[in-house]
């Protein structure tokens, strides 16, 4: 959309005045995220940027958030770094043991998700299935019910069946919060699927094993991968059902920030908020290239 | 062999004229046909069924016990079951008689044994309160009570010689109960079973209700409003540039929300760095620093960014659809650019419109986390109410109801959802 030639003064302004101010509604998209990362090279405990950092003082720069990642929780934080000061920082230290949690948790999660969610998609793609509307809207309702809700109904529910404080009830709630995602990503892969690719893979002798990891699996991979990364996001990010059904035992990173930032919030929080900022890049970068990977793959150009 | 049975020229054909046509194993085509698309339908529902399954026990299960739970609650019935039994006899007019003070006295006993009594006190004492006190005492005392038990329970406490604690009693040895909704909306039964207001300082759930959905409501305006323009100006920027835009809205999609959060106490608290910034810039004064965290300014902003992206996405990609040669036609045609963008944009972006308003909406609804840690006092939500439910007062059932009352709200706004959108043509990222 260019500035058109017969534009009048009026529309002129208006023209630029409308880029200013998306550019301003965008800036507010980003700051916060972008505000994060100076601030947790403070070297004071402030959440604000001192008159040193505003100088560019090296002296008013410091790791020592980052370092106290690390020490939070160890016993021995000062020793030297030999196999003992690692093997305490695995197991004591809270965010490494929190970072531990959430990874275990998360690609568990991700993994019952994705498969799962990977065989209904490819049912509920086919033009057969019974109840189609009915089946995707409860399968999708995960992601629409809130998850406060979703979270009472799991504490009474796995405190009755004894998977309440649990690594399994954990990831079971985890999974059951992924799946939507992996459903509407892979539905998506699959709508302009080719379906006769299936009945050439018949024709030629292939079994339906065959068919599905030669032909059907390498067509939908990219949307089952950004499904997955969604389903493990999902559960990396999730506080509330943490809250209700997990024990200290199980603590996540969100869990951890949560309760820091409700006890003694400290710049930790921001070194950490940091760090979850790079690892959403990568993910967004990843999940960027696979949609064009998989627009090439099935023919669609890019809009 | 198949044969072809001709309609329109009977008699010609010597081949037999009704007869189906068969496959190659001598089954009629027809039956064939049938079995294929039932072993189609059997192979298609089978790839759906063990997630059905996995879903309907991690998920539907659990939410449909705890709705159960929002007016089922058999505490009462259970730890109490002599006195449960001796009050259906109970006419309510004056006091009981002496065979349900009798069945009282005992079942005190057992609970004092199992230790339960605490439970039937607390479940008391939300219709009564100050009730709790006296099943304590009552129960620590039951071993020393002998008949007549009327006079002796009432001599240990003037309380029981209320009739109205007994009907609140009577009413509570009813395993289904309404009790819990009509708390949710702040109503409660007196003592004779009519539905009433409660006192009018304990009225809070409908004000939070109404909080709740003029909160949500704000806050979609607003990225409704924030969003319009910026989905606007991407569908219609060439597509490299808007692939780079897109990742200033995409990444805070992907960012962890507790990290949104975090930069948000960051930038609004009183020593935060919006003031900082205004204190420096001799806007305002440095001991009149603007409180925008811990109230709804609060709750607003920070829903509002994160929440905004829910909105730009679904616009964007309507329109994205939509020619532009539309908008240049109306021009041609002689409409002002306000009316070309009122009268021919704008009514073929309300698909998009109304897939990001009711996301957001359903999204902000049920929202927790956000503004548990940023909204103080006048910024919480119902869910806040239903998680100080589950985890400081232990009225479960009230949570539950308060759950019950904020699923249905979501179910219409879903339901909404389906039937104008349509869930299947989410898209994400």
């Amino acid at each position: 959309m260019s500035l058109p030639s017969y534009a009048g003064p009026l529309e002129k302004t208006w023209y630029y005045a409308f880029r200013v101010i998306c550019g301003l509604i965008l800036i507010f998209l980003i700051v916060p995220i972008i505000i994060v990362v100076p601030l947790s090279f403070n070297a004071e405990p402030y959440f604000t940027f001192t008159p040193g950092m505003l100088s560019f003082d090296p002296e008013a720069y410091s790791l020592r958030w980052y370092e106290d990642i690390l020490r939070n929780g160890m016993a021995a934080p000062d020793a030297p770094h030999s196999w003992a000061w690692f093997t305490d920082l695995w197991n004591n230290a809270q965010w490494i043991r929190a970072m531990r949690n959430s990874f275990f948790i998360g690609i568990s999660a991700t993994i019952i998700a994705t498969i799962l969610g990977t065989l209904a998609a490819l049912g509920l793609s086919r033009r057969e299935m019974p109840y189609r509307a009915l089946i995707t809207s409860i399968l999708i309702s995960p992601m629409i019910v809130p998850v406060i809700i979703t979270a009472t109904g799991m504490f009474f529910f796995y405190a009755s069946v004894g998977l309440a404080s649990t690594y399994l009830g954990v990831i079971l709630a985890h999974a059951a919060l992924g799946i939507p995602f992996v459903i509407i990503t892979v539905t998506a892969t699959l709508t302009g699927f080719d379906q006769s690719l299936i009945r050439a893979a018949n024709n030629l002798g292939a079994d339906q094993t065959t068919t599905f990891f030669k032909v059907i699996m390498p067509l939908i991979l990219p949307g089952m991968i950004s499904g997955a990364l969604f389903a493990f996001v999902t559960s990396f990010d999730e506080v509330v059902v943490v809250l209700f059904l997990a024990d200290i035992e199980q603590r996540t990173i969100p869990r951890q920030m949560w309760s820091g930032i409700r006890e003694q919030i400290s710049p930790t929080i921001l070194a950490v908020a940091t760090i979850l900022v790079i690892i959403s890049i990568g993910l967004l970068t990843t999940v960027e290239l696979l949609r064009r990977r998989s627009e090439r793959l099935r023919g669609v150009t890019p809009s | 062999m198949a044969t072809v049975s001709d309609h329109m020229t009977p008699g010609i054909g010597q081949v037999a004229v009704d007869a189906p046509l068969t496959a190659a194993d001598g089954t009629p085509l027809r039956k064939k046909l049938a079995q294929a698309n039932r072993r189609a339908r059997l192979r298609a529902t089978l790839l759906v069924a063990p997630l059905l399954l996995f879903v309907l026990i991690t998920f539907i299960v659990p939410i449909g016990q705890m709705l159960v739970r929002s007016f089922h609650e058999p505490t009462f019935s259970e730890v109490l079951p002599r006195t449960t039994e001796a009050l259906k006899q109970w006419d309510g007019a004056d006091l009981p008689d002496e065979a349900v003070f009798a069945a009282f006295a005992d079942d005190l006993k057992d609970a004092k044994e199992n230790r339960t009594i605490g439970q039937v006190a607390t479940r008391v004492n939300y219709a009564y309160a100050g009730s709790r006190s006296a099943f304590t005492s009552a129960a620590r005392k039951s071993t020393g009570f002998e008949a007549p038990y009327k006079e002796a329970l009432i001599a240990a406490d003037d309380v029981w010689g209320e009739r109205d604690l007994w009907a609140v009693m009577k009413r509570a040895s009813k395993s289904y109960t309404p009790e819990f909704y009509l708390a949710a909306v702040d109503r409660t039964t007196d003592v004779d079973g009519n539905i009433v207001m409660v006192d009018d300082f304990r009225q809070i759930y409908v004000k939070i209700l109404l909080r709740t959905l003029y909160l949500a409501g704000v806050i979609t305006g607003l990225c409704l409003l924030l969003g319009y323009p910026v989905a606007f100006l991407l569908a219609s920027l060439p597509t490299r540039t808007s692939n780079l835009l897109m990742i200033l809205v995409l990444l805070p999609f992907w960012t962890s929300l507790l990290v949104r959060t975090t930069a948000w106490i960051a930038l609004l608290q009183s020593q935060g760095i919006i003031n900082d910034v205004l204190v420096a810039m001799w806007l305002i004064d440095d001991d009149s620093r603007l409180q925008m965290i811990y109230n709804q300014t609060g709750t607003i902003i920070a829903m509002t960014h994160i929440l905004l992206p829910f909105s730009i996405l679904p616009l964007f990609s309507v329109m994205k659809t939509i020619p532009p040669t539309y908008m240049r036609a109306a021009r041609s045609l002689g409409a002002t650019p306000w009316t070309a963008f009122w009268k021919i944009y704008v009514p073929q972006t309300v698909p998009g419109i109304a897939a990001g308003v009711l996301l957001v909406f359903i999204l902000a609804v049920g929202y927790y986390i956000t503004p548990a840690l940023v909204g103080g006092q006048d910024g919480q939500l119902i869910s806040n109410f239903i998680a100080l439910h589950m985890q400081k007062t232990l009225n479960w059932s009230m949570a539950a109801a308060l759950g019950g009352i904020l699923l249905a709200t979501i179910m219409v706004l879903y339901w909404l959802f389906n039937k104008i959108v349509g869930i299947d043509r989410l898209k994400l990222g």
